[in-house]
């Protein structure tokens, strides 16, 4: 059969200076040049190729800009494409590598290419893509595979050649119906582990034994399907078995001895819940039951806000993994029934500048790794039309082989409108993406450490996201709740349909039938069409009578929609495959039947641990200069702005960013979170904010200490924009290590117990959490990272702050307590210092919050910005650069406990702290409304553009705008 | 004086309900319209006085922007659109939409080539203006200024008295022309109807950010010979209201264009 493969390049390309940049960094400097072509490879299913005019149509309506491109065709025979040797060598120094993805990978330009050609009137067509390179330099055939496979290729997905690839035409495989019985009878401890691991089941020897004995009573062996399936159901990603299990927890001396020995009945009861059902907020409607956490918004509308990770398939394909991250977490708010609004982000990574040399085996460099998952998550966002509104972005070694991707996303729902009991007899319904071996043992893949390895072993488990089929299910869901057209909604998140039907029909029970899943191409085992991740897919139980309306409804929006079966009411889960039955579980052992495991963790005191080094910690804080290391803080890439990537995503569509990522005249100055009005309620002035808290520089000391400021953080931040303080709600996102090590889960308990006392003092319940464990590579865990997400509500939109400072002659105050809290600070890292003491609770921080809520909706406020990492001196100097207005303050007299030096109070992180800016005729009434509280007249706004420190008479230093700019902005935009 | 607007959707469109809100506040009737609607004939181009392409990735814009939605104008809409153009009636494009209009050929518009707009004819191939990738090489996201170009051939944009402060959120926003006589027509024949500026409105000169994109003579928006088709890069939906403006000024709102384009309609 023929293949016409069009070579479409662009005229004046002068090439990606970005790539020959990188290939430097792969050690490869002889690379000049690299310009790059879209290959499109079509062939026609009758075997005739397509005629010439037809040819020519599909290049000028489809895939050539007459503008900037030119192209080129040649038809290829089957025979003729192998991978010469030479080949890759076009003459005059120029080297030819193309990529293609893999068979099953989503390729959404190729399935456009087909529907515009059946839109052309060519019909029969199939359609491949791939991409090619043409490097000019003096390049060897192994600089060559270098370039490839540590910069155009991502094996876990691609392919590549030297010269021309092969058209990536795949899967051209029979229907395969095979269903395996898998043997448990009689294995002993050690081969039922072996058969764990073999299978990618992630299941431990009690839960396999709990399988073995489920078996034997029942008096048959197990099918592939129900092993899968019970896997998936039970694994760590679905079920957190870890945060229900009793632990056995012991507080230990720093010299081993235990301190404290106590039984927790599972952390998320004990800590996470417990403290939403103690705060007792009225406005909060769902939390910890649905897809994700809702709290009122109006009298009309909800809102709902959930954070997922999506950590391992990120570190194998950051793109991919990114991009399909948002694409889960928005599923998150459909199946709440809600229009998905705002989406927000914060990424772990390891150090951009990794000498390559350096680079572990099997892991992909940190950059790399970076550019992938801001590119992933802007063209997933971007696409849907929703803005990424607030984030964070952490360098630290400690995730170079592990990064770290949380995704958040929100949306609006009318009062009482999310539907969630199916009743029997409704039609069990897929609705969106076809499923592929895309995704294949995702649950359980994110239920085990990553190694070396991983990379070549789990490549199934890594998908692309096709963010226009979710758009489709966005609006459909939105018109067939409006329609009150169904009874429940679930997304198709980890473990497929498995996950989704499985848990739908958990009280009813589901007969299902797998030939009637839509697929992307044949050749599907019945356990991987169960199990199959693959994207945009959403379940609904619909009543018969309601499924022609629904069809019009996908027909109208572009959704694929098919009828799997119905809820049974006899309690069990049958599965078949062309009317034959693959699995028949009752959903009561499906459920209820998994073994929870009791764990033993441990955590070692630190409090009153000195400090190891030879210089004391008080006497390097005094040899510190303090405007160096202010400079030092502020281009710190965790610390410095990040321009550069939140740019590139979409933060304005909607059109109700009102508190955006960057403020003042020039646009660039930090905000504290985001301010967002959704549409539809623009009768009056209620908003709400987004903000987020996360320091795993203090966890790595001490994760109590980071629970408790992570809370104060992403609260005050909030409250810091215009959030009213008693209508602020949490999420808790913690990414660890391997949870059945005691020391990983003893740090694990330490951080729960620091987020109940601190949302207990905040009067702020958790609505939603989620938690990504086995965060480790060859056996390294990632520093132990809590995210709390904050959603407040913003009473008047009219009275939001923002941090840039506003006018020469106002009034600068320090509000909050500061004390000598430098352990895990960023002072401490900078300067290799251990030990010191740990930001703890503010006393009383929901009395101040109230009172500057207050001030604020007073219209004191002028400008307001939060102190966390680098302190006081690193939130005066972003308000400075975000006003493009000078500061002069006086730290001398500002009231400390215990302060043994002024660098103390210039780098210190407590918490509880802000600055507020405030015009001298409000100054008076702002110190009456924060009577009784902890406000300190710090200095004043001036008209000179330097940042001037005193200690009394003695001036610590004074720093110019230019240099503050330059510090914090680096070499990017103006 | 209440002028339907028809807000084209398809698969991939997302700004169309701020388009809607846009055209509310200026006095319009939105309505958000399915193209799967007008194929089936559930509703009628003719029957709506204004017609807008809203901004959003189009099919992911997986083929270039706007270029899987031009063949769609041509394969399922063409007659009816082309009379719509005809009747003088006002269409904009915004981002995605603006692409659509120029990939399909429709601006600027070629008058002397009858089969520049035949459906499975060849015009593309003629096409002399596009939309190219940034030349930043990335998506942005930004607020940025424009001026009306005074020569230009839509008439209603001599309401629009201020220039317009509104944000760019595009990956492939950069205009560019097939060569220097293809530039000279359409700033000789008064095509060009949006200019990046700076804040005080003097050219942007090309410098980034304030032409974000690299677009050749700061161009961010062009018409048609009569006029009545309008396409820009830049979001003036989403400057509406004053509290949107991030710089906090009273004016430069993008809704003048809606109610510059809605008036002249409803005139």
């Amino acid at each position: 059969m023929a293949t016409l493969r069009i070579e479409v390049t662009t005229q004046s390309d002068e090439g990606d200076p970005w790539i020959a940049g990188s290939a430097r960094r792969l050690g490869v400097d002889s690379l000049q040049a690299c310009r790059k072509s879209h290959l499109y490879f079509i062939s026609s299913h009758k075997g005739e190729s397509p005629s010439t005019e037809q040819l020519e149509k599909l290049c000028a309506f489809l895939l050539v800009d007459p503008v900037t491109e030119t192209a080129k065709y040649s038809t290829l025979q089957r025979a003729e494409t192998a991978d010469g040797p030479g080949q890759h060598f076009s003459g005059e120094g120029v080297y030819v590598i193309e990529v293609a993805l893999r068979p099953g990978v989503t390729d959404v330009a190729a399935r456009e290419l087909e529907r515009g050609a059946a839109e052309l009137g060519i019909r029969g067509l199939e359609a491949a893509t791939a991409t090619q390179y043409r490097l000019k330099g003096d390049l060897s055939q192994a600089d060559l595979h270098t370039l490839a496979r540590g910069l155009l290729c991502n094996d876990t997905i691609e392919r590549y050649s030297l010269g021309p690839i092969d058209p990536p035409f795949g899967h051209s495989s029979a229907a395969r119906d095979r269903v395996d019985r898998v043997h448990l009878a009689g294995l002993d401890e050690a081969e039922l582990l072996q058969c764990s691991k073999e299978r990618m089941l992630s299941l431990d020897a009690q839960e396999m034994k709990e399988i073995q004995s489920f078996y034997d009573e029942i008096g048959r062996a197990p099918t592939d399907v129900e092993l899968e399936t019970l896997a998936q159901t039970w694994s760590e990603h679905c079920v957190h078995k870890t945060f229900k299990s009793t632990i056995a927890f012991t507080q230990q001396s720093l010299s081993g001895h235990a301190l404290q020995v106590e039984e927790i009945q599972g952390l998320l009861q004990t800590y996470i819940q417990a403290a939403t059902e103690q705060v007792n907020r009225s406005w909060v409607r769902s939390a910890f039951v649905d897809d994700a956490g809702i709290i009122e918004f109006d009298d009309q509308y909800d809102l709902a806000f959930k954070v997922e990770t999506h950590n391992h398939p990120s570190a194998l394909e950051p793109f991919g993994g990114a991009n399909t991250g948002i694409g889960g977490v928005v599923r998150d708010i459909i199946a709440v029934s809600a229009r998905p609004i705002a989406c927000t982000d914060v990424l772990c990574f390891g150090p951009q500048d990794l000498p390559q040399d350096e680079l572990p085996a099997g892991v992909l460099h940190p950059a790399r790794v970076a550019d992938g998952v801001v590119a992933g998550i802007g063209d997933y966002g971007n696409k849907l039309g929703l803005p990424t509104v607030n984030g964070a972005v952490i360098y630290d070694e400690g995730y170079l082989g592990n990064p770290l991707v949380f995704c958040g996303a929100v949306g609006l729902l009318p009062k009482g409108s999310h539907p969630t009991q199916p009743r029997e007899g409704d039609r069990i319904v897929v609705l969106g993406g076809r499923t592929g071996r895309d995704g294949i043992h995702g649950a359980t893949f994110s239920s085990a450490e990553l190694t070396q390895a991983t990379h070549m072993e789990s490549g199934s488990a890594v998908q692309i996201g096709d963010p226009i089929t979710e758009k489709g299910l966005i609006e459909l869901v939105e018109a067939a709740r409006d329609g009150q057209l169904y009874n429940a909604i679930t997304d198709c998140g980890a473990g497929g349909l498995s996950s989704a039907v499985g848990e739908m029909g958990e009280e009813l029970g589901a007969d299902i039938e797998l030939q009637d899943v839509p697929l992307k191409y044949p050749g599907l085992t019945p356990w991987e069409i169960w199990l199959s991740e693959a994207q945009e897919r959403m379940v609904m139980a619909v009543p018969n009578a309601n499924l022609p309306r629904l069809q019009e409804l996908a027909d109208l929006w572009d959704v694929e929609m098919r009828d799997l079966g119905h809820f049974s009411g006899d309690g069990w889960l049958r599965v078949r495959y062309g009317g034959r039955a693959v699995a028949e579980l009752p959903m009561s052992f499906l459920h209820d039947g998994l073994p929870l495991p009791r764990r033993t963790a441990h955590y070692p005191d630190r409090q009153g641990q000195v400090s190891s080094l030879q210089v004391p910690l008080e006497q390097a804080i005094a040899q510190t200069d303090a405007k160096e290391i202010l400079l030092q803080m502020l281009s710190h890439p965790s610390v410095a702005s990040k321009e550069r990537i939140v740019r590139t995503y979409d933060h304005e569509v909607r059109g109700g960013t009102i508190g955006r990522p960057f403020v003042g005249p020039h646009m660039d100055g930090p905000a504290d979170a985001a301010v967002l009005k959704p549409i539809g309620t623009w009768s009056h002035d209620r908003a709400f904010a987004l903000s987020a808290g996360v320091n795993p520089l203090l966890g790595k000391r001490d994760c109590y200490a980071m629970a408790v400021s992570a809370v104060d953080e992403a609260f005050r931040n909030a409250v810091a924009v215009g959030a009213d303080p008693d209508r602020i709600a949490l999420l808790d996102n913690f990414c660890w290590g391997n949870p059945t090590l005691p020391d990983r889960l003893g740090a694990l308990v330490r951080a729960c117990q620091g987020c109940f006392d601190a949302a207990t003092a905040y009067n702020a319940p958790f609505i939603s959490g989620k938690d990504s464990l086995y965060n480790e590579f060859d056996g390294q865990p990632i520093p132990g990272t809590l995210l709390i997400s904050a959603i407040g509500l913003v009473p008047d939109m009219r009275k939001v702050c923002t941090s840039n400072l506003k006018q020469p002659g106002n009034i600068i105050y320090l509000l909050g307590e500061t004390r000598e809290e430098l352990g895990g600070s960023l002072l401490s890292h900078l300067q290799e210092l251990d030990g010191g003491e740990t930001p703890s609770m503010p006393s009383e921080p929901l009395k101040l919050y109230r009172a500057l809520h207050s001030a604020m909706l007073l219209g004191l406020i002028q400008s307001c910005h939060d102190l966390s990492e680098g302190g006081l001196m690193v939130a005066l100097a972003e308000m400075c650069i975000g006003g493009r207005l000078g500061a002069r303050v006086d730290i001398g007299q500002v009231p400390g406990n215990k302060i043994s030096h002024a660098n103390v109070l210039l780098f210190s992180e407590s918490n509880g702290r802000l600055l507020v800016e405030v015009a001298p005729r409000d100054a008076d009434g702002f110190e009456a409304t924060m009577a009784g509280l902890p406000i300190f007249k710090l200095g004043a706004v001036t008209p000179t553009e330097n940042l001037v420190c005193l200690y009394g008479r003695l001036q610590l230093f004074s720093l110019p705008m230019q240099e503050l700019v330059s510090a914090w902005k680096g070499n990017s935009v103006e | 004086m209440t002028l339907p607007v028809l807000i084209l959707h398809v698969s991939g469109a997302n700004r169309d309900a701020e388009a809607a809100r846009a055209c509310e506040l200026a006095g319009g009737v939105p309505h958000i319209v399915h193209i799967n609607q007008l194929r089936a004939g559930a509703f009628t181009l003719s029957d709506y006085g204004m017609l807008i392409l809203p901004g959003g990735f189009s099919y992911g814009d997986a083929l270039g922007a706007g270029v899987r939605q031009a063949l769609d104008l041509r394969a399922y809409v063409h007659d009816q659109l082309h009379e719509f153009i005809a009747s003088g009636k006002p269409v904009l494009g915004i981002c995605n939409g603006f692409q659509t209009l120029v990939k399909a050929g429709l601006l600027p518009g070629d008058p002397d080539d009858e089969n520049d707009q035949k459906p499975h004819g060849n015009p593309v191939g003629k096409r002399q203006v596009t939309l190219t990738y940034n030349d930043s090489g990335s998506f942005e996201c930004r607020w940025v200024h424009l001026a009306v170009d005074q020569s230009t051939r839509a008439d209603f944009l001599a309401k629009v008295d201020q220039p317009i402060f509104c944000p760019v959120a595009h990956g492939e926003g950069n205009f560019q022309v097939y060569n220097r006589e293809a530039l000279n027509r359409l700033e000789q024949n008064g095509l060009v109807a949006f200019r990046y500026i700076d804040a005080s409105g003097n050219p942007a000169g090309g410098r980034y950010p304030l032409n974000p994109n690299g677009s050749v003579a700061d161009i961010a928006g062009i018409c048609n010979a009569a006029g009545n088709v309008l396409g820009l890069m830049p979001h003036p939906e989403d400057h509406v209201d004053p509290i949107q403006n991030p710089l906090g000024g009273k004016g430069r709102l993008g809704l003048s264009l809606f109610r510059a384009m809605i008036d002249s309609a409803s005139g």
